[in-house]
């Protein structure tokens, strides 16, 4: 591990260790119930993180391959929590079963065998023309073409796009890049709620995603992009172009986290499942990386790597 | 030896499907009781039993068919030495007691856990019960009979197929029930059946 790396590292468990300690002043501090409740929540909130931290740090401290396998089980958590919501019928087995034992395991193989072009192509052309192949040998019809894309949206959502994340391991100084596209994303995240819940107001769309208010997204969205500015050393940007690209990855991230809530909601759910304390499932914390880890993992590779 | 297997089996069964029971009707309690739950795959037996807390789990044996899980050596292990299993035929032959070793556990003050479906579903209805609940359920007035929904499960391992897919399964218990004076066969069936249907809404909506 670098010393750039390890400072990195330091620096967000000192966050972590400050926000801990604002957690505990409120918790004594909070008297009316729903206070109490939202302290709750944020100290659960802020325990989660600590797992996740050292989970994360802890992997990309082993390396590439270990690094490769915790965002494969990710995807897999994630795309697990998307079919339990998701309905299915009997004819959709098969294609569940492939999605979850082949084509994502062969996705993240891939990776870790460095082989970028088959890599940028084989679950939106190869997956998508064999799963519904597949599917077809069953002979059941009914809602065929939702179906399958049903089957195509997870893949692309929770391996596909997810995947790119890790990808970044295949650049020069990947490790580096991938922890700024991480800090960046959960930043814009955690700002976004905690900006929020201290001046949010005016609700930004109270169909698709009830706490998130104007102020909290624009005033989260410019921390993080700030932050990102700030840790420009990690990456090849000057810190103009970090400050461009962090506005790429707090947008996407946002619109990613946007657009999982829309599923939700279509789906009649209110988390991606329970396994992570505080922020509901796995997909309820990695949304806002489906969308900015492709985006920011296209801009790099196309103009800052040789 | 057997009791580590059987811990690692409910482990394996939490981590691939998750198991998670949501008490809805009542409270878990390690009281005899009759768990009555739809019929959805193989996997059904070991989920409702994963999903149990363990004070409940100790003392709660499954029903399982023993064409299928008497098969081999393999299932009849799993069956009856993790689940506690007792493996009785899916058709008896006449004349003979099917319900005789249920109750005896019953008598013992064991609980007991039965698919009165008798056999899977392949849509997504919930099959007409068989009677033998309702016999159950007047032999041993005393006992709370309660309803299991197992959701999902029908997704992880269809009828016909060997493929399991891990979506996350819950088991939703529903308010306990017990014959009512004067009630007949097919009224308590129906009321039965309908409890397990009730159960079935509402799947993925939390508070």
């Amino acid at each position: 591990m670098n010393v750039t790396l390890l400072t990195v590292l330091v620096g967000v468990i000192a966050l972590l260790t400050a926000a801990s300690l604002v957690g505990f002043v409120l918790e004594i501090r909070a008297r009316k119930p729903e206070a109490v409740a939202t302290v709750r929540n944020l100290n659960q909130r802020i325990g989660s993180w600590w797992v996740m931290v050292i989970v994360f740090g802890g992997a990309l401290a082993l390396g590439h391959a270990t690094t490769i396998v915790l965002f494969a089980l990710l995807s897999f958590m994630a795309l697990r929590a998307f079919w339990t919501l998701t309905p299915s019928r009997r004819g959709d087995h098969r294609g569940l079963f492939l999605s979850l034992f082949l084509v994502l395991p062969i996705q993240y193989v891939l990776l870790d065998i460095d082989w970028y072009g088959m890599f940028a192509i084989f679950i939106p052309v190869y997956a998508f023309l064999m799963l519904p192949a597949v599917a077809t040998l069953t002979g059941e019809t009914a809602d065929f073409l939702a179906r399958s894309a049903r089957v195509q949206w997870g893949l692309m959502l929770t391996v596909y796009a997810v995947s790119h994340a890790p990808a970044l391991l295949m650049l020069d100084t990947g490790a580096l890049l991938l922890s700024y596209l991480v800090i960046v994303v959960q930043l814009s995240d955690v700002f976004q709620y905690v900006w929020g819940k201290l001046i949010g107001r005016h609700r930004f769309s109270p169909n698709i995603s009830p706490s998130k208010t104007v102020e909290g997204l624009a005033c989260g969205g410019l921390s993080a992009i700030a932050v990102g500015t700030l840790l420009h050393r990690l990456t090849p940007f000057s810190p103009l172009q970090a400050a461009a690209v962090s506005a790429v990855i707090v947008t996407a991230g946002f619109f990613g986290g946007f657009v999982l809530s829309a599923i939700k909601r279509d789906l009649g759910a209110k988390d991606w499942g329970y396994v992570i304390e505080g922020h509901g499932g796995v997909l309820d914390r990695i949304d806002s990386l489906t969308f900015a880890a492709p985006l920011f993992f296209h801009i790099t590779r196309y103009w800052f790597t040789s | 030896m057997t009791a580590l297997v059987r811990r690692l089996l409910v482990v394996l069964v939490r981590i691939l499907v998750g198991a998670r029971s949501e008490w809805r009707g009542c409270a878990h309690d390690a009281s005899r009781r009759i768990y009555f739950a739809n019929h959805g795959s193989h996997f059904d037996t070991i989920a409702v039993m994963a999903a149990l807390p363990w004070p409940v789990r100790r003392l709660t044996h499954p029903v399982a068919a023993r064409d299928y899980w008497g098969a081999s050596q393999m299932r009849r292990f799993i069956a009856e030495k993790c689940l506690r299993a007792v493996l009785i035929d899916r058709k008896p032959k006449p004349g003979s007691q099917p319900l005789a070793p249920l109750e005896r556990l019953l008598e013992q003050g064991k609980s007991i856990l039965i698919f009165p479906e008798g056999t899977r579903a392949t849509d997504d209805e919930i099959a007409p019960f068989r009677s033998g609940i309702f016999r159950l359920a007047c032999q041993f007035p005393d006992v709370e009979l309660v309803p299991v929904y197992l959701d999902n499960l029908k997704r992880v391992l269809p009828k016909g197929s060997m493929l399991i897919v891990p979506i996350t399964c819950t088991a939703r218990f529903g308010a306990p029930l017990r014959v009512e004076p004067g009630e007949g066969k097919a009224a308590f069936l129906e009321r039965a059946r309908d409890a397990i249907v009730a159960l079935a809404g509402g799947g993925v909506a939390r508070a």
